[in-house]
């Protein structure tokens, strides 16, 4: 049911806008040269280069000034970007990538492949969050010619999962202005970022905005259209609509909207709400357990949890229609690895959950409490805020107490990655194409203490842990697949994390942009065929 | 000679005050869970273990709370506020680069506030108990119970959204460079809105103050003589009344210079302004202590200097103050 409605709620939102058609309803059109376009930034960041921190806040602006090896077409495929090619050797140990000729950094300098091993060998496999496990096994990137670079590993790496994962760990920097240039971390030019995208970076004033102008000399032809980019910096969510009601901003990204926002500005017709081209940007609201809570390390407890909570209901009555009912941690928009069977899904059947709790052990004692547990919700929005309190009432009903306990995300990440204060938890896991990207770490065991988003649940499974190990290296694209198969059954059967509600983000974009929400991370990617009609 | 000598104890004392607020500070935000490197790693989206122990070291996070504050506390005595680890840069810098629009927003507000409360509250005065009384007292107490934030939010939806005349947000217009005069012109546009929002709820303030102190001077004797004098009502008011009535609006200017900043935080965010306010939360959720307390230091700085002002106005409008000490 709620299936349907969505669709029909977003094919209406296409129709307004024909995105889901843009070649067929465009193709009469002529791309606009000019104009600014003025983008909601909702939390500034530390640093704006992407080949240090992967995460949409930097993508958002530093994707449109520095470019990636490969990023996703429409359809989700891989594309060469600064890569025109690519090959890997039998063993999976060796992938040769073969650059773009004539490719200029901002300042005027060529760009090489001594561009991409520099970046590689000290920014990714160093520095970059999720780069570091990725690139774990790499050990050389060798330079044979200036337009070819030959990444070597240990193990073997599966070209599959370095494609997909490349699109947002894969960002170039250049060389000459970091190497021998003291503290990666600390060079100014991750504050003004240089790249060969098709915008270049202007100004950054703090709390106020991030500019970026046109690159004259950009290589793809007749890119960019637009002049300007600009970011404005806006951290009240109701601030930003006010602000694209009154014309001052033309796109909010991720979700930056509130919910009630959005479903009032998708009757607009000046604006397309639509998940529409956040496709890569899936993510699901996640229960996580604390397994050193005796209760919670028996499944018939966790299960009884999972069957206690009414999905449907809450996601009609509080998200809307652009949430669904989720069945795994591989979410249903990843058309590489959404599995045939997901193994068990559990449905909310109160009778269920009360029977296991009783069959555990865990009777209702005085006022029909059985047991009381502290829940932390993570601070990242209102959707997981409303959840926690739904979580909270529902279990009471089945004779469980729940405590909420609200914190910022400093205070969250200390207390249940670094401290392990907490029974229960809920957030956000965000899947980035590959499992092996920056899912499986929520399920292998011997994470080490303190980082964030890992299997910090106290939960330790060898079968689980053979799949993840075995998956990483395993070469063949269709055993790959079978692979996270069992990956997700098991992850439902046992349930360390349960991920009862799959959500894509939500765009809010006027109905004058055009050639936007085209590829399945859209928001990260360089917009160099966005522009803006009068 | 003898307000400066006065105002020059009062600064002297100001600040051992200075030192035990900037430590209260440094000890509560202790208090709540997480430092700037969990901050980061929220805002990252992730990284490992090893790197959040780099930059602990980094930022000296690994020190005992004791050595943390005493490097403090001897970084400000030579006058260095340290280095933000949100902004990469100078806790000075990014303090200058903030202050601006706190100023401008506070000056306008509280001029605004002060100039229409003073007269509003004369009005009132002088028409006690008339409809003139009644209309400016109930818009009073309306500003004062309406919430910053809401006001804020409706001034919006009318000013901006639905008669687009003045812009939602921000401190000016960045897609078309403005410079000189158009572009102070343009500054005042946008700060309108958050002028009015900020100053009408301390308006309301003085003008009630204002019209109490006014109706008690009214009826006191020297009022009363002067008028037995001839002396005609402008004149009345003017050299009588207003000097004596002013008083406690200029103490109330020195209690709110401080308050002031606090309501900032609200309307700088509505309407998005890059003010200090904003920064200040923006480094309590980020854990940023040294600008945290780099805002609070200066903060302070700026409720002394306001009340060495205030000070020195009052002796100008009461010669007793002086004397008196």
């Amino acid at each position: 049911m709620d299936m349907t409605r969505r669709a029909a709620l977003m094919t209406s939102a296409a129709i307004a806008s024909n995105v889901l058609f843009p070649m067929r309803s465009f193709a009469q059109e002529t791309p606009r040269k000019g104009g600014v376009f003025t983008v909601h930034y909702g939390a500034e960041q530390r640093q704006l280069n992407p080949s240090l921190q992967a995460s949409t806040g930097v993508y958002i602006i530093g994707g449109k000034i520095q470019e990636q090896l490969v990023d996703l077409d429409a359809a989700g495929n891989p594309v060469g970007v600064l890569a025109t090619s690519w090959e890997a050797a039998p063993d999976g140990k060796t992938i040769t990538f073969k650059l773009r000729p004539g490719v200029t950094w901002h300042d005027g300098k060529p760009f090489t492949s001594a561009d991409v091993q520099f970046t590689a060998m000290e920014m990714w496999k160093k520095i970059l969050n999720y780069g570091t496990t990725l690139q774990l096994f790499l050990t050389a990137v060798d330079t044979p010619d200036p337009l070819t670079a030959v990444f070597r590993y240990e193990r073997p790496m599966p070209l599959a999962l370095l494609l997909r994962a490349l699109p947002d760990l894969g960002y170039i920097s250049p060389r000459h202005l970091y190497e021998d240039k003291g503290d990666i971390r600390q060079n100014p030019v991750n504050l003004a970022p240089v790249g060969t995208g098709p915008f270049k970076f202007v100004a950054y004033e703090r709390g106020q905005h991030v500019i970026a102008d046109r690159n004259p000399n950009y290589w793809r032809q007749n890119a960019p259209h637009l002049d300007r980019i600009v970011w404005r910096v806006v951290t009240d969510r109701a601030a930003a609509a006010a602000q694209m009601e009154a014309g001052q901003i033309h796109y909010s990204p991720f979700s930056g909207l509130t919910i009630s926002d959005s479903a009032r500005l998708s009757k607009d017709p000046r604006f397309i709400i639509s998940t529409k081209g956040n496709e890569g940007n899936a993510r699901t609201n996640t229960v996580e357990f604390n397994f050193r809570r005796k209760e919670l390390a028996d499944i018939r407890v966790r299960r009884a949890i999972a069957h206690a909570l009414n999905i449907p209901f809450f996601i009609e009555n509080f998200l809307g229609d652009f949430a669904k009912r989720g069945t795994g941690p591989v979410p249903s928009v990843s058309t590489d690895f959404y599995p045939a069977d997901n193994g068990p899904q559990y449905p909310y059947d109160k009778a269920t959950a009360i029977k296991l709790l009783d069959e555990a052990g865990f009777k209702a004692g005085a006022g029909g409490t059985r047991f009381s547990l502290r829940l932390l919700p993570a601070p990242w929005g209102e959707d997981i805020s409303l959840f926690a309190t739904f979580i909270q009432q529902s279990l009471s009903e089945v004779g469980i107490k729940v405590e909420v306990v609200r914190t910022d995300g400093g205070g969250f990440l200390k207390q249940v990655y670094n401290d392990w204060e907490f029974d229960l938890a809920t957030g956000w896991h965000q899947y980035r194409n590959d499992p092996a990207v920056s899912t499986t770490v929520w399920y292998r065991s011997g994470q080490p203490k303190g980082a964030p988003w890992t299997n910090q649940w106290g939960w330790t499974d060898e079968t689980m842990d053979k799949i993840i190990d075995d998956a990483a290296t395993e070469v063949d694209v269709a055993k790959r697949k079978t692979l996270y198969g069992d990956f997700v059954r098991r992850a439902n059967t046992e349930l360390p994390i349960w991920t009862p509600i799959e959500q894509i983000f939500l765009t809010a974009i006027t109905a004058k942009a055009r050639n936007h929400s085209n590829t399945p991370r859209w928001g990260s990617s360089s917009w160099h065929d966005l522009w803006l009609a009068e | 000679m003898r307000v400066l000598a006065l105002a020059g104890r009062r600064l002297a004392a100001s600040i051992p005050t200075l030192f035990l607020i900037l430590i209260g500070v440094f000890l509560l935000l202790q208090l709540a869970p997480g430092d700037t490197v969990d901050a980061m790693m929220a805002q990252m989206g992730g990284g490992d273990a090893t790197t959040a122990k780099q930059l602990r070291e980094f930022y000296g996070l690994d020190l005992t709370v004791g050595a943390q504050l005493a490097n403090y506390l001897w970084r400000l005595v030579r006058l260095d506020l340290g280095f933000s680890a949100i902004y990469g840069k100078p806790v000075a810098t990014v303090i200058a680069e903030r202050l601006p629009a706190t100023l401008l927003l506070m000056t306008a507000s509280l001029s605004l506030a002060f100039f229409f409360g003073l007269i509003l509250g004369v009005v009132a005065a002088r028409r006690v108990n008339r409809w003139q009384d009644t209309l400016i007292s109930t818009l009073g107490l309306v500003f004062y119970a309406m919430p910053t934030f809401w006001f804020g939010l409706m001034a919006i939806v009318v000013f901006a959204i639905y008669l687009q005349w003045l812009p939602a947000g921000g401190y000016e217009d960045i897609t078309v460079g403005l410079t000189g005069l158009r572009r102070t012109l343009d500054i005042a546009r946008h700060l309108t809105l958050p002028t009015l929002t900020l100053g009408l709820f301390y308006m309301a303030i003085y003008l009630r103050i204002m019209r109490g102190s006014m109706l008690e001077v009214l009826n006191l004797d020297f009022v009363r003589t002067a008028r037995a004098k001839g002396m005609d009502e402008t004149r009345v008011i003017v050299r009588h009344v207003l000097r004596n009535a002013l008083l406690p609006m200029v103490t109330l200017i020195g209690l709110q210079a401080g308050t002031m900043l606090g309501g900032s935080v609200v309307v700088e965010s509505v309407f998005s302004l890059p003010g200090l306010g904003r920064l200040a939360y923006e480094s309590v959720v980020q854990r940023d202590l040294n600008t945290l307390l780099g805002i609070v230091f200066v903060s302070a700085l700026l409720v002394i200097v306001v009340n060495f002002i205030v000070d020195l106005l009052y002796a100008r409008l009461d010669p007793r103050i002086t004397t008196g000490t």
